[in-house]
């Protein structure tokens, strides 16, 4: 983020107004550069953190405390690649279509379909489709069933379309796959 | 005997002070290495992308001598980022800035010619002024290595025809602020010379916006801006840089590059021109990854040695005499000891003994590695 020059600010009344501006911006920095870093690091250690943004352990565990306190850190997890300790898990992606009604709207729907353990993930988007499910299972069987039983029965569903998930290729931001490596000399002037 | 064919100059040149370290790590796996002076970034994809599309759709023929015509625009627009003011008239594209201090030093220098170098210093600089003719003169800028004005003022009227400036500095890190910029573009307007300003780090300053020299009033007619796409947007390995020069000089330097280089490769001068249309958000995350590490390592490193936080590129330059070994003594113990690989300081001239380069474009898994090897090192002495 940039920061517009000191210059610009004449009178004393907007340098005082611009000085508690820089704490506020500098302090959203400090917010956003901890996220940024546990976002790819959720087991990074509080003083790693301040070393690498210059500040003190004391300010890192601070933040932290406060972002967990106001819900913007909302757990810290794991991306695992299960396929790898040969857990047999199917996944599958499920387009589905609702009627709308004046009693029940996305919300309520979305809620009723999210609150199912097999349930993985639920967004509303646009296009052809309402919700986007992701649904974990033991077996193709297992969705289907799960899909025949448990969604497509709630009465506001129109219809379905259920996507095995074959393979991941990127997940999170993350490859799931290597193909390049450091092919840099050793010394380099 | 056979007669000698090599140039006399070409003979006297010192191998580099750094292939011996070379040597030494060749074949072990277990070093982590700190002597890359390169992005460990590999080139962003989507340059790489748009380098793949040009190949399938054949653009393979030569360019232009100067280069992309679009380009040369863009690289214009770019450079105002700096404070510079220029067309493309004025842009010459090179393969990678080592090109540039070739074109540039060969374009205006006479036999005799004297050629100021500021030391610590990047390798390439004093054997290609060398080659060129030049005489050259360096300056020692120990202990804060930053040149100032009293310090060239030294050479007045002593014909000195070019300094050549690097900043973000390889290997200090050192950069300057405007006001240090000023005092030096009046030393330079007093020894009525030119300025060969290397900005290869320019996109790698960390405390403060970096401003071009040629910015400066008075130096637009006697700077040679040398910058390219190597670490900031991390192409190294595709050599392309560029040259903004006063007309006159750009002319003499397009002569010898059209003759010894024809143009710089049309594959690496379209992955340039998708670096400045749409790399700004890849390079702004390494840019933020850069600034993490040097602030993670520095802050190691404090426990055994002074360091100064530097101010771009990704190097440190920390000081090792305490120790009492000397920067060669240190580096290699240090590599046969803890496999650590490092640059010794007295590989960037004279006064860079006492001191080893750090190179923090490693992870920082390695970092944090490397520097509790080099504490325990350092504690074991």
């Amino acid at each position: 983020m940039h920061i517009t020059p000191l210059y610009i600010i004449q009178s004393r009344k907007k340098l005082k107004s611009f000085n508690s501006f820089i704490i506020s911006v500098t302090k959203l920095n400090t917010e956003i550069e901890i996220l940024k870093i546990l976002e790819n690091n959720a087991r990074i250690s509080n003083k790693e953190i301040a070393d690498m943004l210059n500040i003190s352990v004391e300010e890192v565990e601070k933040t932290i405390e406060k972002l967990e306190k106001e819900g913007v850190i909302l757990k810290y997890k794991t991306l695992i690649d299960w396929e790898k300790v040969g857990a047999e898990e199917v996944y599958a992606i499920i387009d589905v279509r609702v009627n709308l009604t004046r009693e029940k709207g996305y919300d309520d729907i979305a809620k009723r379909i999210a609150k199912f353990p097999e349930v993985h993930t639920v967004r509303l988007v646009s296009g052809d489709y309402d919700f986007q499910v992701v649904v974990k299972g033991k077996s193709l069987k297992d969705i289907s069933f799960f899909v025949a039983d448990k969604i497509s029965t709630i009465p506001e569903v129109r219809d379905t379309v259920t996507h095995f998930l074959l393979r991941t290729y990127k997940e999170e931001g993350v490859l799931m796959f290597k193909d390049e490596e450091d092919r840099r000399l050793a010394i380099v002037p | 005997m056979s007669r000698d064919f090599l140039n006399k100059r070409v003979k006297e040149l010192k191998p580099s002070g750094i292939r011996r370290f070379f040597d030494l790590i060749i074949g072990r796996d277990d070093v982590i290495s700190l002597g890359v002076g390169e992005p460990d970034f590999p080139v962003p994809w989507r340059i790489r992308e748009e380098m793949i599309y040009s190949l399938e759709r054949g653009i393979t023929s030569y360019t232009s001598n100067y280069g992309l015509l679009e380009l040369r625009e863009a690289i214009a627009e770019y450079y105002k980022k700096f404070g510079v003011e220029t067309t493309y008239e004025n842009v010459l594209v090179t393969t990678g800035v080592s090109e540039g201090i070739d074109l540039a030093l060969r374009a205006i220098i006479n036999p005799g010619d004297r050629v100021l170098i500021p030391e610590p210093t990047y390798v390439s600089y004093e054997p290609l002024a060398y080659i060129s003719g030049a005489e050259v003169i360096k300056i020692p800028t120990t202990p804060d290595f930053k040149l100032t004005y009293e310090m060239l003022l030294k050479f007045k009227n002593q014909k000195i025809k070019a300094l050549i400036l690097n900043y973000p500095n390889n290997p200090t890190g050192v950069s300057y602020r405007r006001k240090e910029l000023e005092e030096i573009a009046d030393a330079v307007i007093e020894l009525d010379c030119v300025v060969i300003s290397d900005e290869i780090y320019g996109e790698l300053s960390y405390n403060f916006k970096h401003l071009s020299i040629a910015s400066l009033s008075g130096m637009e007619d006697r700077t040679i801006i040398l910058n390219g796409f190597s670490k900031g947007f991390a192409m190294t390995g595709l050599r392309i840089g560029f040259a903004i020069a006063p007309d006159d000089i750009l002319d003499g330097m397009l002569k010898i590059h059209q003759y010894s280089m024809l143009c710089a490769p049309i594959t690496a001068q379209i992955g340039a021109l998708e670096a400045l249309k749409n790399g700004e958000e890849e390079l702004e995350r390494m840019r933020s990854e850069y600034i993490r590490r040097r602030n993670f390592f520095v802050k190691r490193l404090r426990n055994v040695f002074d360091v100064t936080m530097p101010d771009g590129a990704f190097y440190i330059f920390p000081n090792i005499s305490e120790t009492g070994l000397s920067s060669e003594e240190f580096a290699e113990k240090l590599l046969l000891s803890k496999s650590v690989a490092v640059v010794p300081g007295n590989a960037f001239g004279d006064c860079g003994e006492g001191y080893i380069r750090c190179a923090y474009a490693v992870s920082i898994e390695k970092l944090k590695e490397a520097s509790d090897r080099i504490i325990e090192f350092v504690e074991s002495l």
